[in-house]
């Protein structure tokens, strides 16, 4: 399949790029590892006529971590996430989620970035990081500023970032106790049907913090405060769970695809969170 | 008409320098304009892995890359592991332990499975399911596919040691 003609750019860095977003408005996209938007435009779904490719760009491929904070450049890919082994000490949940991300191929090209930046309510990284309260950085025309994770979902495909912002950087608080990434999915590759981020803290035996956050059970990630809140001050037993799962499926709204129809979906959602609730807490 | 680049690769070790339209997707580029026919086209769409290169020390699908993004990179294929006179140890292994039936993703099969030994030279099953989860046979049920991966690795490992 050949996609249809565009002029194609690599800049060698930012200002370049937010130059050509400014003189070329809508018809202008950038991309990272291009492997969710050149299979749309392969398929003439997605059209644009002038590519930005961003991998010339200094400053987005690093992952520093310090004083407990991790920041990590839009270019990053998966792959790289799971081979940085500070990274596994101070967020092992992103090395858990990152491999259950596509396939070792497509995690070579694949970014964090892009993976945040595209709004597909079936990436992996939105939740992720509205579980772990990150902030995106976004830098425009204008300069810079920060978006938290939790506010930048709008819709499917709709983001707070605007057409002449680019997302350059993820920012987190190095996240404490126990955590898990569980994600149903049909197959290698595929997108989840339901998959669920959650760190919980524990002080003598009970719950003191929990982030709950799933995918691809909304058209944007759903962070539920209330599925977190019922676990606080319990020892996470089995009704706690029964009571965060309960929350959580009330804020899901899930529609009928081919991955099944609804009722499947809120039930694999359920599951799912039961499973990773309990792996967090037996680490934790 | 969007202007054409001006494309430098390094493909099996041969330079090469040709002007491209920006949509020329680097599988087209291999098959028709350098006729490197080894990968192959299955799914077109990222999922099948019958395309995969090595391109900068990364295993990638040719089929989800346009030239231009490939533009200054090392490439191999695999033209560039071994010659029908002398066949690299995974070429050997695929066929000693019947590692293809049909043999359409065998290129992209053993282009990976390189790339997985060169950074873990000794894998689990396990670890080589894992590293080959982006490549699809619809012949051989795999079982034949990692176990000639696991041999060859065994193989280059023991011959390694023999070089010591």
């Amino acid at each position: 399949m050949i996609p249809a003609a565009f002029d194609y750019y690599r800049p060698k860095d930012l200002a370049g790029v937010l130059a050509l977003l400014r003189e070329h408005g809508d018809d202008a996209r950038v991309m990272a590892g291009g492997h969710s938007l050149i299979p749309m435009m392969k398929l003439r779904m997605a059209e644009v006529p002038h590519l930005i490719d961003l991998q010339d760009v200094p400053g987005m491929s690093e992952i520093l971590i310090s004083d407990g904070k991790i920041r990590i450049g839009a270019l990053v890919t998966q792959y790289e996430i799971i081979a940085h082994e500070g990274l596994a000490q101070s967020a092992p949940i992103l090395r858990e989620a990152a491999m259950q991300i596509a396939d070792p191929q497509v995690r070579y090209m694949g970014t964090v970035g892009g993976n945040l930046a595209n709004g597909d309510p079936g990436n992996d990284m939105p939740g992720l990081m509205q579980c772990l309260d990150a902030q995106f950085t976004l830098v425009g025309p204008d300069g810079e500023r920060s978006v938290a994770a939790r506010e930048f979902y709008e819709a499917a495909y709709l983001t707070a970032r605007t057409d002449d912002e680019v997302l350059t950087e993820i920012t987190i608080s190095a996240p404490t106790g126990g955590y898990a990434y569980e994600k149903q999915k049909r197959k290698i590759g595929d997108y989840a049907t339901a998959a669920a981020a959650v760190q919980i803290t524990q002080s003598g035996g009970r719950c003191a913090l929990a982030s709950i956050a799933m995918t691809n059970l909304s058209d944007v990630p759903v962070w539920s405060q209330s599925a977190g809140s019922a676990l606080v001050d319990t020892e996470v037993g089995g009704d706690a769970i029964k009571a965060a799962v309960a929350y959580m499926l009330d804020e899901i709204d899930p529609t009928e695809d081919n991955r099944g129809p609804v009722a499947f979906k809120r039930h694999v959602a359920g599951a799912i969170l039961t499973r990773a609730i309990q792996r967090a807490w037996s680490r934790a | 008409m969007p202007e054409k680049l001006h494309i430098k690769l390094t493909v099996n070790g041969k330079a090469e320098e040709f002007l491209a339209e920006p949509r020329e997707l680097l599988i087209h580029t291999l098959r028709e304009r350098l006729r490197i026919t080894g990968p192959h086209i299955g799914c077109d769409s990222s999922h099948c892995g019958a395309c995969t290169v090595t391109l900068n020390g990364k295993s990638v699908k040719s089929c989800t890359m346009f030239v231009g993004q490939a533009n200054g990179a090392e490439i191999t294929t695999i033209e560039g592991l071994g010659t029908p006179d002398a066949l690299h140890v995974l070429q050997e292994s695929f066929r000693e332990h019947h590692g293809l039936q049909c043999g359409f993703c065998t290129p992209g099969m053993i282009t990976r499975a390189a790339k997985l030994l060169e950074e873990n030279p000794s894998p689990s099953e396990e670890e080589v399911r894992f590293g080959m989860a982006g490549n699809i046979c619809r012949c051989t049920g795999y079982q034949n596919i990692v176990k000639s991966i696991l041999a060859a690795a065994a193989e280059m490992n023991a011959s390694k040691e023999a070089a010591e």
